[in-house]
């Protein structure tokens, strides 16, 4: 059965381990749902948190195809929701009158967004969660007519004191 | 120092004795610093070949094999031979030159993104940025492409790094850390144990072995594993020749062109134990029929190949000599254990005596094997099917040329390399991609990891330079390339090298003036012929001799055998064409199919009706 996987790589901060990483996916058809590169707290090291979906058996190959590669640090699937997921979207909202703007900043507290621009047509939040709860967001606002929207793709990190480190040293 | 000096001595320093290559503009700097080194570099015809020759001189050396070709058209060319490399695990060094790095992403002349190109056909890939990391990355490469999962590895070299100046002085590292690459050498010992467990309660055990044992050097360690349970032992196209193909335990190659037996005794066993083997589509057939009663144990070195392709109940990843002797330390520990015990008049058990029974299994195996070996063997009517047929040589002249059943060429040509060398200690055999590989494959009979072939990546035009590259990696041995006149043409340039250095390999062409394997291929699954004809062209003789090379061409069985022998005696370069009768095919398992459906597909000659270009032009 096809589940979701959040997988967190840790590689080694160089030009084209991106493009290593993607070709991998394309060439052994995974599917990447989506990815997030990021600089961590050592500058030898970046991180990408990649959303890929497949049975049990694809993951395996995913994981393993991914530790085969002579950049990859360490490569984790994150298991059991024991984790704390984030994203950011960013949604320009049609808002023509008064009353759609009052009503979309309300939206936006209850969510905990904030407005982040505004003009005599439209209004911008930011809101930042898991998926669910930015779509959740994106469907309330639908019916007033969203122009436009960016979103950052997942991020992740275990809970607990737990951390993700090299174990080929 | 520049980049180019720094490079030569870094490769110095890994031990490079050879380089197969081919010079370009951003190269002139490397050619020019090759002037003052001890290594020798072969200038290949295409540089194909020169991928192709450092793959067979790594093969069979141990070592890397280095090959170079220039920016853009000649990193290109090396794609083919280093794609064929990674697919059958073998550490190429594939160096390319790159346009100067200020006028890269300019598009400029011979600008081509090798870097990109390579990344999916290599264990890893460089792109020097500046020429202060060369020698570490030369360290690197060759510690990438040698250690763990042997493979290809490719740096890309702009022209101003080789020009440039260092700003220190060469220090070659003696050890590289690279710390995101670890491979597992050694097997856990607690699969280890469930192995040995598997092992004793097996009723049908098997071992499927495949390049991954001959890679390792663990033919020894194999054989002695086989012999202590008395398991019978069947390979991959790879693994053939890793236990000697004429011993009791040996039944033959199994897959697409398997024996009856091995492929038999995968559909029965009910343990399989797997070494150093990829379960390629070419070996499972049908992969929810393949080893339907078996429980399986696979050891490979990368943990990748691991449940890819077929599931599996006990893996171990690590280095197949290491794994294997340990196994055979705790078997001998076993053993010995069990015989105190039987002999001792104490215990209980002492009538159940044996150490693992499987006789009955050995019986069934024996039984397969017989039916095997009556196949394979060359019967009297095939003898006797060496027959003439009439062929229209030039306009008038009719001529008539005899040709030779294949599998009686293959016995030929077994006999004669057997006379000379019977323990094949000696001897490496290269074969091409087609029929001709399947035919040796399946009925010539390896005493040891000698043959040299493209198993992964089924590279036409592989054969005969990879022997040219055995042959300086063994300069002593007889190295033999069997072709089919298709893949021969692929790189018969490569005539112009083996010529030029009269490097001394006896090329066989089985000429059958078709593309066997895929008019095979088209009468298993449709039986209508299309585009296989390769026509009469051309004179292999001819060609071999515009090139100053010794060539014959033979059409019967007597005059095969003593012709090969007479030219691996001569020891120079040789080509002999063997006129091969083309309508016979060899059984196969149907693409996809079940491993125990083999069929016999129809005996047919290629139909040679030709069409002229004057005739099409008037469908233009
Ligand atoms: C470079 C390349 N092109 C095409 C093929 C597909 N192919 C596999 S076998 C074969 C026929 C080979 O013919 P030949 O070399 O004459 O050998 P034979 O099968 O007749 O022994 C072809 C075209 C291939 N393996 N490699």
């Amino acid at each position: 059965m096809d589940k979701r996987h959040i997988i967190t790589v840790l590689v080694l901060h160089k030009p084209s381990v991106l493009q290593r990483i993607s070709g991998l996916f394309a060439r052994r058809w995974f599917n990447i749902s989506s990815i997030t590169v990021g600089t961590t707290e050592n500058p030898d090291i970046a991180r990408m948190t990649i959303v890929v979906k497949g049975d049990d058996t694809h993951l395996e190959q995913v994981l393993k195809q991914l530790n085969k590669l002579v950049e990859v640090v360490k490569v984790k699937d994150l298991k059991h929701n024991n984790y704390v997921e984030r994203e950011l979207c960013i949604v320009k909202i049609h808002a023509p009158t008064e009353s759609g703007k009052s009503q979309i900043t309300q939206y936006a507290n209850i969510f905990r967004g904030s407005i982040v621009d505004l003009s005599a047509e439209t209004i911008t939040v930011e809101i930042t969660g898991d998926e669910s709860k930015i779509n959740a967001f994106l469907d309330l606002v639908r019916p007033l007519g969203i122009k436009e929207v960016a979103r950052t793709g997942l991020t992740a990190l275990m809970r607990g004191s737990k951390i993700l480190k090299s174990n080929k040293k | 120092m520049n980049g180019a000096e720094a490079l030569i001595k870094a490769l110095e320093a890994e031990g490079t004795k050879v380089i197969f290559g081919y010079p370009g503009g951003v190269l002139v700097s490397f050619y020019e610093s090759l002037c003052d080194s001890n290594m020798i570099h072969i200038l290949t015809r295409h540089e194909q070949a020169a991928a192709h020759m450092a793959d067979g001189y790594a093969r069979v050396s141990g070592k890397a094999g280095v090959c170079i070709g220039t920016s853009g058209p000649g990193a290109t060319n090396l794609v083919t031979g280093v794609a064929t490399a990674h697919m059958d695990s073998s550490p190429v060094i594939a160096l390319t030159g790159q346009v100067s790095s200020n006028i890269i992403g300019d598009d400029a002349f011979q600008e081509i993104d090798s870097f990109g190109i390579f990344m999916p056909i290599t264990k890893h890939n460089f792109q020097i940025r500046q020429a202060d990391d060369l020698v570490d990355i030369m360290r690197k490469a060759h510690e990438i492409a040698t250690t763990g999962r042997p493979g290809p590895v490719h740096v890309d070299m702009p022209s101003d790094i080789l020009t440039g100046e260092l700003s220190k002085a060469v220090k070659i590292p003696a050890d590289i850390n690279i710390s995101s690459y670890k491979p597992t050498t050694v097997g856990h010992p607690l699969q280890i144990k469930k192995t040995l467990e598997a092992i004793m309660n097996s009723k049908k055990p098997l071992i499927l072995a495949g390049g991954g044992v001959s890679i390792a050097h663990a033919s020894e360690e194999l054989l002695e594993f086989a012999e202590l349970l008395n398991i019978p032992v069947c390979t991959t196209l790879m693994g053939k020749g890793c236990i000697s193909e004429k011993h009791e335990l040996s039944t033959g190659l199994t897959g697409m062109h398997g024996t009856h037996a091995s492929n038999n005794l995968i559909d029965k066993c009910d343990l399989l134990i797997a070494v150093g083997c990829r379960f390629s589509d070419r070996v499972t057939g049908k992969v929810s029929e393949f080893a339907p009663n078996a429980k399986v144990i696979h050891m490979d070195i990368d943990p990748a190949e691991i449940g890819k392709n077929v599931s599996v109940d006990i893996p171990i990843v690590g280095d197949a000599k290491r794994i294997l002797q340990d196994l055979i330390k705790q078997l001998k520990k076993q053993k010995r254990k069990h015989e105190e015990l039987s002999t001792s008049e104490n215990t209980l058990e002492n009538s159940n005596s044996k150490f693992l029974d499987i006789s009955e299994w050995s019986d069934e195996v024996k039984k397969l094997k017989e039916e095997s070996e009556k196949e394979l063997s060359v019967t009297a009517e095939e003898k006797q099917k060496t027959k003439e047929t009439k062929e229209t040589k030039e306009e008038e002249k009719i001529e008539k040329i005899e040709k030779i059943h294949p599998k009686v060429a293959i016995y030929d040509l077994m006999e004669a390399i057997y006379d000379i060398d019977p323990e094949l200690e000696n001897t490496y055999v290269t074969t091409d991609v087609g029929q001709n590989q399947m035919w040796m494959a399946r009925y010539f009979k390896f005493k040891k990891d000698a043959l040299i072939t493209s198993g992964g990546l089924g590279t036409m035009g592989f054969g005969f330079p990879a022997a040219l590259g055995v042959k300086f990696a063994k300069p002593k041995a007889n190295v033999i390339s069997i072709s089919g006149d298709g893949g021969f043409l692929m790189n018969s340039q490569e005539l112009a090298t083996m010529a030029h250095y009269d490097i001394p390999v006896v090329a066989v062409i089985f000429n059958n003036r078709a593309l066997g394997m895929v008019h095979q291929l088209q009468s298993v699954l449709n039986n209508r012929q299309s585009q296989i004809d390769l026509g009469e062209t051309p004179d292999f003789i001819q060609l071999a001799h515009s090139y100053g090379v010794m060539a014959e061409r033979v059409s019967n069985s007597k005059d095969l055998k003593e012709t090969l022998k007479k030219a691996i005696l001569m020891n120079k370069p040789y080509v002999i064409e063997v006129m091969i009768d083309s309508g016979y095919a060899v059984k196969v398992v149907a693409p996809g199919a079940n491993l125990t459906k083999m069929i016999e597909p129809e005996n047919k000659e290629p139909c040679s009706e030709k069409i002229l270009f004057k005739d099409m032009v008037s469908k233009l």
